[in-house]
Order: structure tokens, then sequence, then C-alpha cells
């Protein structure tokens, strides 16, 4: 005690230490570097766009990269490139926005269900259950089909699809955690239900959750692609990745770069955003150091 | 001193089970974790709940403070029937009645730094704000021993016996008057459950605290507690205070548990009267009374009738129909002397034999 008095070691304020942290992991950074990449990209596109993404020309139909067209052109003459850059909002977009949307639905639920239990939890997990019995795709498709073709409903019809996994996955956390002493703790100190799942419940369950939100982003670029490629994505002439990975497909071997740079494009994103995703979840941990 | 007034906490024929009752789909698997437990702490005291483990101390113990609520019977504070206030009114009332927890690696929520633990509580309760947390805060971290600009550390920085004392900081946050231990020491090494006993002992002392300590060890509790009630299987089979109970047990169970305390003298052994089997299913509770399977008294009597927990002398309760007889047999002397005999003539010889040794190698 004595000796500790002495070497006086002054603790500083860890407020901002999570931040510190993510900025010391090098997988995160690298993965935050991508993204950020991809959204400037995606923000700046009228600068940096070489040429009219819309513009087709029946002289250089399918043509390879060159100097003209850096990565070649699509099967009507449009130049890949400035595809890609507007492409690029609309692929984010629906990774980003269809997650936050299924978060926004599926965590509250699934902690609900969790802590709460019984009737309430019967009645929430009975109906995601079977919501799960329906194939992901094909329940964002009738919703899409339903709700009209647009960009906005595809990601919303996405969003709704890729609920169940937050609401089971955050539950079954919820139910772990929820036997803890440390719970029952905050209860013997008379800390309403509320705030029992909002400091005690909702942080100790979330890493799981930080980790699906990437996967699910990855998945979610993927189904618009497929919802594009019904015409119930992003509405032609507009580019998305998804779409013009789907026209590309019949070029395979006469056109390759009609493929690669969007398959290229969309492997980068995700792979970005599991980075990101991972050193999100140690950095939110404070007990690895 | 009126009887009445220096009761803070009662328990009236609590009774807890846990499960389902028998439906046609499937058989009973109730617990009877608690069974029609009455007792009543006094103010100031501090009364031990022991028995072995799955005998429904702890769950006593939650339901004293209504962290679970009972299948039937009532527990009353200060006169008040908290199993019947409403959740609102319980959860103001928390602040008084509080809990230390038996696993301080469990207890604190691993999210949240020690500043943000046991300024909850002051929060919460109103009993300060602003910069006057971060005061009561230090205060409360040196009451129990800790250095105060350790706050803003992770409970995973510290020690099992420092997370005890942020355990112990934690359940005085809001300034109680009773606090429940549930097994405050069992986690620890032996060489920090004497300190946080002594601290316990202190703060009792300092705050005016009413200590119910749940424990399965006796040697443990015989310096912290004034009165002890034996549980064993959900049931209370003694209540006396614990000079009387340590020195003269009634109920054959609590001379066994009394037995079982390792001794460090050889020569004050006595004869060990070890109990045989395990302790049966609460799903299943023998008839009569619930120890008889295992008694070595048992008479038929035992598994037929139930003894109810009947006054034994001063203040003291037991439930046994032979508690009389059992006392008036007394100790098997001697064969304890006759074994203090052997073992001195073995020592005798022992140390004839060292200085042998010690001749021998001059």
């Amino acid at each position: 005690m004595t000796l500790a008095s002495q070497t006086e070691i002054v603790a500083p304020r860890r407020r901002f230490r999570g931040l510190k942290k993510l900025a010391r992991n090098r997988g995160a950074l690298f993965g935050g570097a991508i993204v950020l990449f991809f959204v400037l990209l995606a923000v700046f596109a009228p600068l940096i766009a070489t040429h009219d993404p819309f513009a087709s020309s029946f002289t250089n139909v399918r043509k390879p990269p060159s100097a003209e067209f850096w990565l070649g052109t699509d099967e009507i003459g449009r130049d890949i490139f400035s595809r890609l850059l507007y492409g690029a909002r609309a692929s984010l977009m629906a990774g980003v926005v269809s997650v936050a949307i299924a978060l926004a639905i599926g965590v509250p639920l699934g902690l609900i269900a969790g802590y709460f239990g019984h009737l309430i939890d019967g009645t929430i997990s009975r109906f995601i259950e079977a919501l799960l019995a329906i194939p992901s795709l094909i329940l964002a498709i009738a919703l899409a089909a339903a709700l009209g073709p647009s960009l906005m409903n595809a990601m919303l019809a996405i969003g709704v699809a890729a609920t169940p996994i937050f609401v089971r996955l955050t539950r079954g956390q919820v139910l772990a955690v929820k036997t803890e002493d440390y719970v029952e703790g905050a209860r013997a100190i008379g800390l309403p239900h509320g705030l029992i799942i909002l400091r005690y419940i909702l942080p100790n369950v979330l890493p799981p959750v930080v980790v699906q939100v990437t996967i699910t982003i990855a998945s979610a670029i993927i189904a618009e692609a497929s919802l594009s490629f019904l015409g119930l994505g992003q509405q032609p002439p507009n580019p998305s990745w998804g779409s013009m990975l789907n026209t590309a497909k019949n070029f395979m071997s006469q056109a390759p770069w009609m493929s690669i740079f969007p398959g290229g494009a969309i492997f980068l994103v995700v792979l970005g955003f599991n980075l990101l995703g991972d050193g999100l979840r140690d950095a939110l941990d404070p007990r690895d150091n | 001193m009126s009887a009445r007034q220096d009761i803070i906490l009662e328990a009236r024929e609590l009774t807890k089970r846990f499960g389902h009752p028998p439906n046609f789909m499937r058989q009973s698997s109730l617990v009877h974790a608690v069974t029609a437990v009455s007792l009543s702490v006094r103010r100031g005291e501090t009364l031990a709940i022991v028995g072995e483990s799955g005998c429904g101390k702890s769950t006593l113990g939650r339901l004293l403070l209504r962290l679970i609520e009972p299948t039937s019977g009532s527990a009353i504070y200060e006169g008040q029937e908290i199993t019947a206030l409403k959740q609102r009114e319980m959860r103001r009332l928390r602040r008084e009645l509080q809990i230390i927890f038996q696993d301080p690696f469990a207890s604190l929520n691993p999210r949240m730094t020690v500043r943000q633990i046991l300024g909850e509580p002051i929060r919460l309760h109103r009993l300060a704000s602003g910069r006057d947390v971060d005061d009561r805060v230090d205060q409360l971290m040196r009451t129990v021993g800790l250095r105060a600009d350790w706050s803003d550390r992770y409970v995973h920085e510290f020690s099992g016996g420092q997370r005890q004392r942020i355990g112990i900081a934690r359940a005085l946050a809001g300034d109680p008057k009773l606090v429940i231990g549930d097994e405050p020491v069992s986690a620890l090494d032996v060489s920090i459950q004497a300190q946080v006993v002594n601290l316990l002992g202190e703060l009792k002392q300092d705050f005016g605290l009413t200590l119910v300590i749940v424990a399965h060890d006796l040697a443990v509790i015989r310096h912290m507690s004034d009165r002890v009630a034996v549980m064993y299987l959900g049931e209370v089979v003694e209540l006396a205070a614990a000079d009387d109970l340590y020195e003269a047990p009634l109920h054959p169970y609590t001379s066994a548990l009394l037995q079982a305390i390792p001794v460090s003298d050889p020569a004050a052994r006595g004869q060990r009267q070890l109990l045989q089997g395990d302790l049966p299913s609460p799903t299943a509770p023998p008839s009569g009374c619930r120890f008889h399977t295992r008694c070595p008294h048992a008479r038929p009597l035992c598994s037929q009738d139930h003894p109810a927990l009947e006054p034994a002398g001063d203040r003291r309760f037991v439930a046994c129909h032979f508690w009389r007889e059992i006392q008036s047999a007394g100790v098997s002397v001697p064969a304890a002397t006759a074994r203090r005999s052997a073992l001195e003539m073995r020592l005798g010889l022992y140390r004839a034999r060292q200085a042998e040794r010690t001749q021998a190698d001059r």
C-alpha cells in the first residue's frame, strides 16, 4: 500500500477508450478505410465519373478496359467505371439502410421477448418462426412486389426479411445474460425494467449482434442485386452493383470485365464491413486490452 | 425494547415452489425450495441462515427481499407487507433492503466502470446529483478499503476480494437498513475471507445495519452472527442464539453440521458422527420429519408425523419430536477420552524419537 502511494499512478479517465482501441486495431482501420473509400466514391460520383453512366453507344459495345474506358463498357456501350461509381450509391444504401431497418425492429423485439418471457416471448417468437419458415429472399421478393418496384421498397423488404435473424440472436443472448447475478443486482437496487434492459442487457448482448450486422450488410447488397435483376430493386437505367453483375453473367466468357469489377467491388465492401465489425466488437469489450 | 417494535423483517409461512405442477402431459417436477418458513430478524442483529447446499437458504434470502415472488406466505418489512406492494412502491423500498452476492465475478456488470456501478443507486434514489455523486462514490470506495482513484476502472481489473468489496460498496450506496449477504465470502480465498468478514462487522457497526448472512460454513458464521437459523430441505429446523447453538445443539441435524467443522487441534477432536447419504430430492421431500432418512435418532414416529418448530428454552426453537431425550442422553464422552489417550501415547512416542535423532546428529 505504501509502495503504491509512493509511485502514484493516476489513472486517466478512460472515456474514449473504445475509440482508441478501435484505432489501434489494424484490421478495423483497414476495413474502415475500405468502407470510407467507397462511401467517398459514391458521394463524389458526379465529379469522378469519366462518362455519363446512362449514355449508351453502339460503337462501343463490350469494349475491354482501355485508356478511354478504364474498366471497359457493358452490353450497350455504357462506361463501367462511371456506372460502378453511381452504383455504389444504390448498393451501399441497400446494405446499410436495410440492415438498419432490421436492427431497429429486430433488436428491441428480441430484447423484449428474451427479458419478459412467458406470453410476450411466445407471441413474438412464434411470429418470427413463421417468418423464418419463408426463405428470406422469397419473402423480400413478395414484399417488394406488393409495395411496388423502387429502391426504397426493396430496402424495406430486405430489412424486414433480415429481421428474424436479429430477433433470434438477440433473444438468445438475452436469455443467457438475464440469469447473470449483475442483472439480479440491478433489480435489487430498484432499477426499473427499461433501464435494466438499456444498461445491463443491451451492452452485454451487442457484440454478436455487431458481427451479425456486418454479415447481413453483405447479404443485403447481394439481395438487392437479386431484386434489381427481377426489376424490383434499383430501376433501370439507374445502376447498382447487383444489377450490373446480373446482366454481366450472360457475357462471362466474352466480356469478363463486366462481372469482375462490380463483383470485386462487392467483395471489397463486404470485406471492409466485416473487418470493421470485428474491430468494433473487440473495441466494445472492456475486458481484453 | 418491546418485542414487536424491534423486528425489522419478518417471514410468515414463506413458501416457494419452482417448476410445474403435474398435468396430463408430464409428471410433477415441483421443487419444494422453501416450505412454510416463519422467522423474524431483529433490528441491529446479525442473523445467519445456514444449511448444506440445496436446502433453500439462498431462495429464502431472495424471498425476504422479494427478488423472487413467493408461492405463498408473506414477507413483512417495518410492518409493511412487501410481498403485497406494487412494483413501483417496491422499487422505492429497495434502497433500504440490499444484497451482497456470492460470486464477485458474476455480480458486477462487466461493461460498467466502478464509478458507474456505485453511482447508479445514488442517482436512482436521488441521494445526490452532479459532482456530489462522485464525492459519494469516492467516499464509498474508501469505506470499503479501496483507493478512490481506482473508481474509473472496470471490474475485471480487480481481484476477487476487491470485487467483493465493490459489491459491498454497491449494497451500501443506497444507505440501506438491512443487508442480506448471500454467501458473501464463500467464493473467496480463506486469507481474504477474514478480511471481508471483519469489514462486514465494522460496516454493520458504523452504519447501524441489520445483517442476514446466508452461509454453509458454520465456522465463518460463528464469529459474526448473533442468532443462527439452521435449514434442512427448505425448512428451519433450529433457531437459536449463536453461542447456545454452538455449545449445545438441540436438533440432530445441527449437531451433525457442527461435527463436520474441521478442528485444528487433534486433542480436541471428539468422536465424529458424519451424516450418511445425500440430501433427499427436494422434488419429493420425505414424509414426516424431512430429516428422518438420515437421522441417527430416527424412530417410527419421525416418518409419519411432521414436527413443528417449537419453543425450546430461552428464545430458542427446534423442530424435532425427541430433542429432549437426545439432549439428556448427552454426548458419548468416554469414547472421546479413549481416543485422546491413544493420541497422547503416539505423540509421546514421536517426541521421544525426535529427541533421539537430535542426540544422534550431535
